[in-house]
């Protein structure tokens, strides 16, 4: 079974499949219940999308009888909030914390992949009722650790979110729970996370130059870093270069392409120095042929 | 299909059907190339010359200060690139936080590679804070680039303040000038404005092509390099059926214009007075005093943008959100965030723009079914005036740079 078959049309801002309009349009379940027997409270008015699930719940089976759900967001915030109260009536509360946030999005026929939170979501709206009508409070609130300030995500969720649905990259992370959606100054974090759970053991670090090179190694040091690591960034640009010559500690490069015409290279020239000292030696100095 | 009803000017523009018309010769039967030496080349360049012509009358410049570009964005790099290299011993750029990522983003690339970039503030009405501007200024300054008038709020700024000062300290000035051109009147004889960009798609030509206006007089360098095209300051060789349509536009524009702008204003206000009346805890984001006339950005609070577009979108209404969501990425429109919008008014922000086709029965349609549809979605909503009341009113913690 292909996880997320995405049968989706273009509705014109996002791809949302024929089921996800039908619920965002014709939402069921929305509303409130009166005297709850549980509610689930996630999201907040600041992420752009928050929901409020309502419980009727059947004291002797744990069996919920009735749910009620109500979102701000998108429209895949409300249809998934939608799919969730459709998913779980009737069950146990043992049968319906087995959900996934993929049964959400796979009963929805997919989500666009940037709206997979919202599946996420429900899924942890889902969570809080349990935990509300159980009379778990929220005690560990405080002592979590915060992530993505942004969006207010912590490592729990990052983790667990990361493990249930085997993301990889930190743009799925994105995808899922919105960290590292904002000012971006939690990636790295991010990709800490991502390796230490993923990874048996983290490939090590490239060696640091050693104190003394002969010329070779040094002329080979040097030659690698500006093949593998500034040209290709330059590039990206536009921009490129070729090493003309190697005397000493002097290099001798050559402009090419954008390069040449950019105001800029002289700064450009002076960062390739900086590196170049790092990696290989302080007395490194970079010339134009 | 369904009928469409057109709000989202300030996206793009229908080509109007004179335009169209204008076009059709030279993408079919006059497909001679305007460099050549024969006369059915030759024909066309004299058609470029004359559309130059147009396009200077609307501005109130001369023919030979106008270069035609691929787009906005082209005309924007060129000009804030032509002054970086015009004044190559100077490093600082100043620029507006609310910019259109034309500019915005070419001032960030830019101050990852050593320049110093001033991103000047705006009020909660989204008003150019002036004494910013004025602390900014420095003998380092290589270009002053702020936009005419914002996209996303309408809101228009003091150009011709701001050109009187620098051309006084002899700074290079340039406008984005995309969302004003053929909205209101631009008189470049008493406008101290050095370059200013427009696109052709925001006044009913089509997309792929721009024009940028140099002052004569000012140092330019050239963004392109080949031909001799554009008198060698814009190499490539000409979209000539689309340069032809924005001259058609512009002369369209310069002549209608002054009319334009009254009924479309009615139409604007009259669509605004009334959502504003018709849904409760409502609110206008920008400056109500000086707006383009087509412009109003709206916020509906405790509701989505991506949910009222998609909601709308079923009724065959075309409009456009600052919201998270439904700017493609996380984050929630950078031009409300400068202004300190509430957050919660970002995601719940609605933005009509209207155009010369835009007919009363359009709005009154709009009128009708929008606060049902706000009404539908507020009930689904767990948020209500409660919640409102603990939303700080500050901006989010994430920053704009």
């Amino acid at each position: 079974m292909t996880l997320f078959s995405f049968s989706v049309k273009k509705t014109g801002m996002w791809e949302y499949t024929d089921k996800v309009r039908e619920y965002f349009l014709n939402p069921k379940n929305a509303g409130e219940i009166e005297n709850p027997d549980a509610v689930g409270e996630v999201g907040s008015i600041v992420c752009g999308d928050a929901m409020r699930l309502t419980l009727r719940i059947d004291k002797e089976t744990e069996r919920i009888i009735d749910a009620k759900f109500q979102t701000f967001g998108c429209a895949s915030a409300i249809a998934s909030a939608s799919a969730l109260t459709e998913l779980i009536k009737g069950k146990t509360l043992e049968e319906a914390l087995k959900l996934t946030n993929r049964d959400i999005a796979e009963f929805l026929g997919g989500l666009p992949k940037e709206k997979m939170h919202c599946s996420v979501m429900g899924k942890e709206a889902l969570e809080a009722a349990v935990a509300n009508y159980r009379g778990i409070k929220e005690v560990q609130k405080p002592e979590e650790n915060i992530v993505c300030q942004c969006f207010d995500v912590s490592e729990e969720k990052i983790r667990k979110v990361a493990i249930e649905n085997h993301l990889t990259t930190v743009e799925e992370i994105t995808n899922y729970t919105k960290a590292g959606g904002g000012c971006g100054s939690c990636i790295p974090k991010i990709e800490e996370i991502l390796k230490e759970i993923w990874s048996v053991k983290a490939p090590p670090k490239k060696p640091l130059a050693p104190k003394r090179l002969t010329n070779l190694q040094k002329i080979a040091l040097i030659q690698d870093i500006i093949e593998n690591e500034i040209r290709p960034r330059l590039q990206a640009d536009g921009g490129d270069l070729e090493l003309i010559d190697i005397e000493g500690n002097r290099v001798i490069l050559s402009l090419r392409a954008m390069c040449l015409s950019c105001p800029m290279s002289d700064v450009t020239i002076k960062g390739i120095e900086e590196r170049l000292r790092e990696l290989v030696s302080d007395e490194i100095t970079v010339e134009v042929a | 299909m369904k009928r469409i009803i057109y709000l989202d000017n300030n996206a793009t523009t229908a080509i109007a059907p004179e335009v169209y018309q204008e076009m059709i010769p030279y993408l079919t039967e006059l497909y001679g190339n305007p460099s050549s030496m024969h006369t059915f080349g030759g024909q066309i360049r004299k058609k470029i010359e004359e559309s130059r012509w147009k396009v200077a009358e609307l501005l109130g410049a001369q023919p030979e200060e106008i270069i035609f570009t691929s787009c906005g964005t082209e005309s924007d790099n060129t000009a804030i690139m032509s002054c970086l290299y015009t004044n190559p011993n100077k490093r600082h750029i100043i620029t507006t936080k609310v910019e259109h990522p034309a500019v915005l983003n070419l001032c960030k690339w830019l101050a990852r590679r050593g320049y110093r970039v001033t991103f000047l503030p705006v009020d909660s009405l989204g008003r150019l804070d002036m004494d910013a501007f004025y602390r900014s200024l420095d003998d380092d300054t290589a270009v002053v680039s702020i936009m005419y008038a914002n996209n996303e709020t309408g809101t228009i700024f003091p150009i011709k303040e701001i050109g009187e000062v620098l051309r006084e300290r002899k700074i290079p000035f340039h406008t984005d000038a995309v969302q004003a051109v053929g909205k209101i009147p631009i008189n470049l004889r008493d406008l101290p404005v050095d370059m200013l960009s427009l696109s052709g798609h925001k006044l009913h030509a089509p997309k792929g092509v721009g024009a940028l206006y140099v002052r004569k007089g000012l140092r330019f360098a050239p963004y392109l390099i080949g031909g001799h095209q554009e008198r060698g300051r814009r190499a490539g060789t000409e979209n000539v059926a689309s340069i032809i349509a924005l001259g058609k536009a512009c002369e369209i524009a310069a002549k209608e214009l002054e009319g334009e702008l009254i009924t479309i204003s009615y139409l604007r206000d009259k669509l605004e007075r009334h959502l504003l009346k018709a849904c409760p805890d409502s609110r206008i984001n920008g400056d109500p005093e000086n707006r383009l006339p087509n412009t109003t950005n709206l916020s509906f609070a405790y509701v989505e943008g991506e949910a009222i577009l998609l909601r709308l979108n079923e009724h065959g209404i075309c409009a456009s959100s600052g919201s998270a969501c439904s700017s493609g990425s996380l984050e929630p429109s950078h031009v409300l965030r400068a202004m300190g919008v509430p957050i919660y008014a970002i995601h719940g922000s609605i933005r009509f723009s209207l155009s010369r086709y835009t007919t009363e029965e359009e709005i009154d349609t709009v009128n009708e079914i929008m606060p049902k549809l706000i009404k539908d979605l507020r009930e689904i909503s767990p948020f209500g005036k409660r919640e409102l009341e603990s939303c700080k009113p500050s901006s989010p913690s994430y920053s704009t740079e």
